[in-house]
């Protein structure tokens, strides 16, 4: 596969797209965030400082979920009252996108699932069923958007709080409600063991090998 | 401007900072994951996700109250993983005015994220938060998780009161959450609540000793006291081996005796009617016919019928080997005696005795026969019959009854167990339908009706 490459408009640097599907990326070297034209990159906005990291999942994370291999793209990076996590976009082998989140190592995978019906709003406690799995609300997460980073499949920037509710099935399914933008978007997975995902290239830790 | 190439995510360090109310030394262990960190030195709570580490709270303690057992900092391996124990906090709660307090451990592994240990009364549980949502029954009694059905054992409002190191949580100190244990040992479930968050934990009982030998301390576990909600019974697992063996065991012994009753030959050797003269004088010994005993070595049955009535015949035997010479000696006696008194009839004895003669080898046989009884009762008519190798019972019952006693002794060690730990209960006893409970009121309502007879 070839991949795409262009110069970044801001520094001139190299940018190169290894998922023909990516519609933004955030250039290496001066932070720039770029998104895709026809016919070229055309700079939308600028990352300021991103908080310290304690993933153990970096950009190019290699790993395996169900029969597809994936490789961590980009993230997307929110704060929220016990610190901050990752939404890592999976750049799934099959040409579909997926999401890693690691909110303190609570690892999770999710598909986007349009086209089922979402509430407006919704309490801790309240069931919702989707594709016959009956969810709970769980958790109501109120997160402040803090930066992007790499190939994302949509444009996603300048934005400030988004509003997340978290649910779990009996059987241990996962979803998540998105509100940060005028239609929820609903994401439904599950919570996976760490060891699952064969994760390869990650980060080391001082005192941990 | 590129020429520098991109900026490394860098490798994350441990970082070592210092309390901003009393200066003394802290280390952040969590690269950043921790919401809370507790100062050893002067009991503030800090804000761990604040680069100056503002204060949040302060509590009162005296120095080193209340030492973790397992230093925060040490490592272990749990399950193949190498944690780090970073946090270290005192809950209780009160029971009919009583405090129960038992201690919580975090570790951290910079990969697979928190764990906790938690240690009561030398009790410790490896505990981890769910992944999916428990089923909870109607009544709220039980849950089911994985397939495993779970007893609710005790609800209550568990307080912290003690707090040392890193948290990844906004940790307080006098902020309470309500904790309800479902139990099926060697696990439970906890569910606690705190404002409108739920959270499902489950804890796996784990020994002490293996923890000690995990984290590498130094000397002895504390040893656990009494029976804990979770603790598996040594005794479960060996109360069903033993049934188990019991029933094999009595299924041979069955078999055998079978075996025994199928093959044995219990045939009739010889029998005679004779008559004692008790008024006679001299000697009353005789000598019977010949007879002879087949097949291998086995007993021999002789039964003695006397028509005594309100008197008796004791009869010297001899069965002898007219091959070998070889002479079995022994007596019997034949009593039979009733009658009328205030009490009504009675009678003492009877007018036949059986006796067993084991291992006698085959061979041709005589009887010699004494019999003796008072002078003047007249005349006393006695039958002497032999059996050649009649199936004893006698054996298997034995056999069978202590084969039972070691099963129903564990059985009973293994349900004095279950009754110590659900004393602890909310339900202060054994859950209603359970074979404990069952069992347990058969033994009180048999209590009670000896009781009543008794008064």
């Amino acid at each position: 596969m070839t991949q795409p490459t262009a110069n970044c408009p801001n520094c001139g640097a190299k940018i190169t797209f290894r998922w023909s599907a990516s519609v933004q990326t955030v250039c290496e070297y001066c932070k720039s965030i770029l998104v895709r034209t026809d016919l070229d990159l055309k700079k939308v906005g600028q990352v300021a400082d991103l908080p310290p990291n304690s993933s153990p999942i970096q950009l190019r994370t290699e790993g395996v979920y169900g029969p597809h291999t994936f490789v961590a793209g980009g993230r997307i990076i929110y704060e929220y009252d016990q610190g901050n996590w990752n939404e890592w976009h999976l750049m799934m082998n099959n040409g579909t996108s997926g999401w890693l989140s690691d909110a303190q190592d609570e690892y999770v995978v999710t598909f986007a699932a349009p086209g089922r019906t979402l509430p407006k709003q919704c309490r801790v406690g309240q069931q919702y069923t989707w594709d016959k799995e009956t969810y709970m609300v769980a958790t109501i997460t109120k997160a402040h958007y803090r930066g992007v980073e790499g190939e994302l499949p949509f444009q996603y920037w300048n934005k400030i709080d988004v509003v997340f509710v978290d649910l779990m099935s009996e059987a241990g399914k996962f979803a998540t409600i998105d509100y940060g933008d005028e239609d929820p978007v609903l994401y439904l997975g599950e919570s996976v063991p760490f060891d699952s995902l064969k994760l390869k290239n990650l980060r080391a830790f001082e005192g941990w090998s | 401007m590129s020429d520098q190439g991109p900026v490394p995510a860098g490798t994350p360090q441990v970082k070592s900072l210092n309390c901003p109310n009393c200066g003394a030394g802290l280390t952040l262990r969590t690269f950043g994951q921790a919401v809370t960190v507790v100062c050893g030195g002067c009991h503030s709570i800090l804000d761990a996700q604040d680069p100056r580490l503002r204060i949040l709270q302060t509590f009162q303690a005296a120095t080193r109250e209340d030492p973790p057992r397992i230093p925060l900092g040490t490592r272990g391996t749990i399950r193949g993983t190498k944690y780090e124990a970073i946090g270290f906090q005192r809950r209780s709660i009160r029971v009919d005015g009583v405090s129960y307090s038992w201690h919580e451990y975090v570790l951290f592994n910079p990969y697979q994220g928190f764990r906790y240990l938690t240690e009561y009364n030398g009790h410790w549980n490896d505990t981890s938060t769910l992944r999916s949502l428990p089923t909870l029954s109607r009544g709220g009694n039980t849950l089911t998780y994985l397939g495993e059905t779970y007893q609710h054992f005790q609800t209550a409002n568990a307080a912290t009161n003690f707090v040392l190191g890193e948290f990844p949580w906004q940790v307080r100190v006098g902020e309470s959450a309500e904790v309800s244990d479902y139990v099926s040992p060697p696990r439970v479930i906890s569910r606690e609540t705190t404002g409108k968050e739920v959270t499902w934990s489950m804890g796996e009982y784990i020994s002490g000793r293996d923890l000690w030998k995990a984290f590498q301390l130094p000397g002895e576990p504390p040893a656990p006291r009494g029976v804990f909600e979770n603790q598996p019974s040594p005794l479960s697992a060996n109360v069903r081996t033993t049934w188990e063996m019991v029933a094999v065991l009595l299924t041979l012994l069955v078999a055998l005796a079978v075996l025994v009753y199928a093959t044995a030959r219990d045939e009739p050797v010889f029998e005679d009617s004779y008559s004692y003269n008790t008024n006679g004088a001299g000697d009353a010994s005789f000598v019977t016919d010949m007879f002879e005993l087949k097949g291998h070595t086995s007993n021999v049955v002789l039964t003695t019928r006397a028509n005594v009535n309100n008197n008796w015949i004791y009869l010297n035997y001899a069965l002898i080997n007219q091959d070998t010479g070889h002479a079995y000696d022994f007596g019997r006696e034949v009593s039979y005696y009733h009658g009328y008194d205030a009490d009504g009839s009675w009678s003492e004895g009877g007018q036949k005795d059986s006796v067993t003669v084991p291992a006698v080898e085959p061979g041709h046989y005589y009887l010699r026969i004494e019999p003796e009884s008072d002078p003047r009762h007249g005349s006393i008519d006695y039958t002497v019959a032999l059996r050649r190798d009649v199936p004893q019972v006698g054996f298997f019952w034995l056999g069978g009854l202590l084969l039972l006693i070691p099963a129903l002794l564990i059985t009973w060690r293994s349900m004095n167990f279950e009754h110590l730990r659900w004393a602890e209960s909310d339900y202060g006893g054994a859950p209603e339908g359970s074979l404990l409970s069952t069992v347990e009121n058969a033994v009180t309502s048999v209590k009670d009706s000896i009781a009543r007879e008794d008064e």
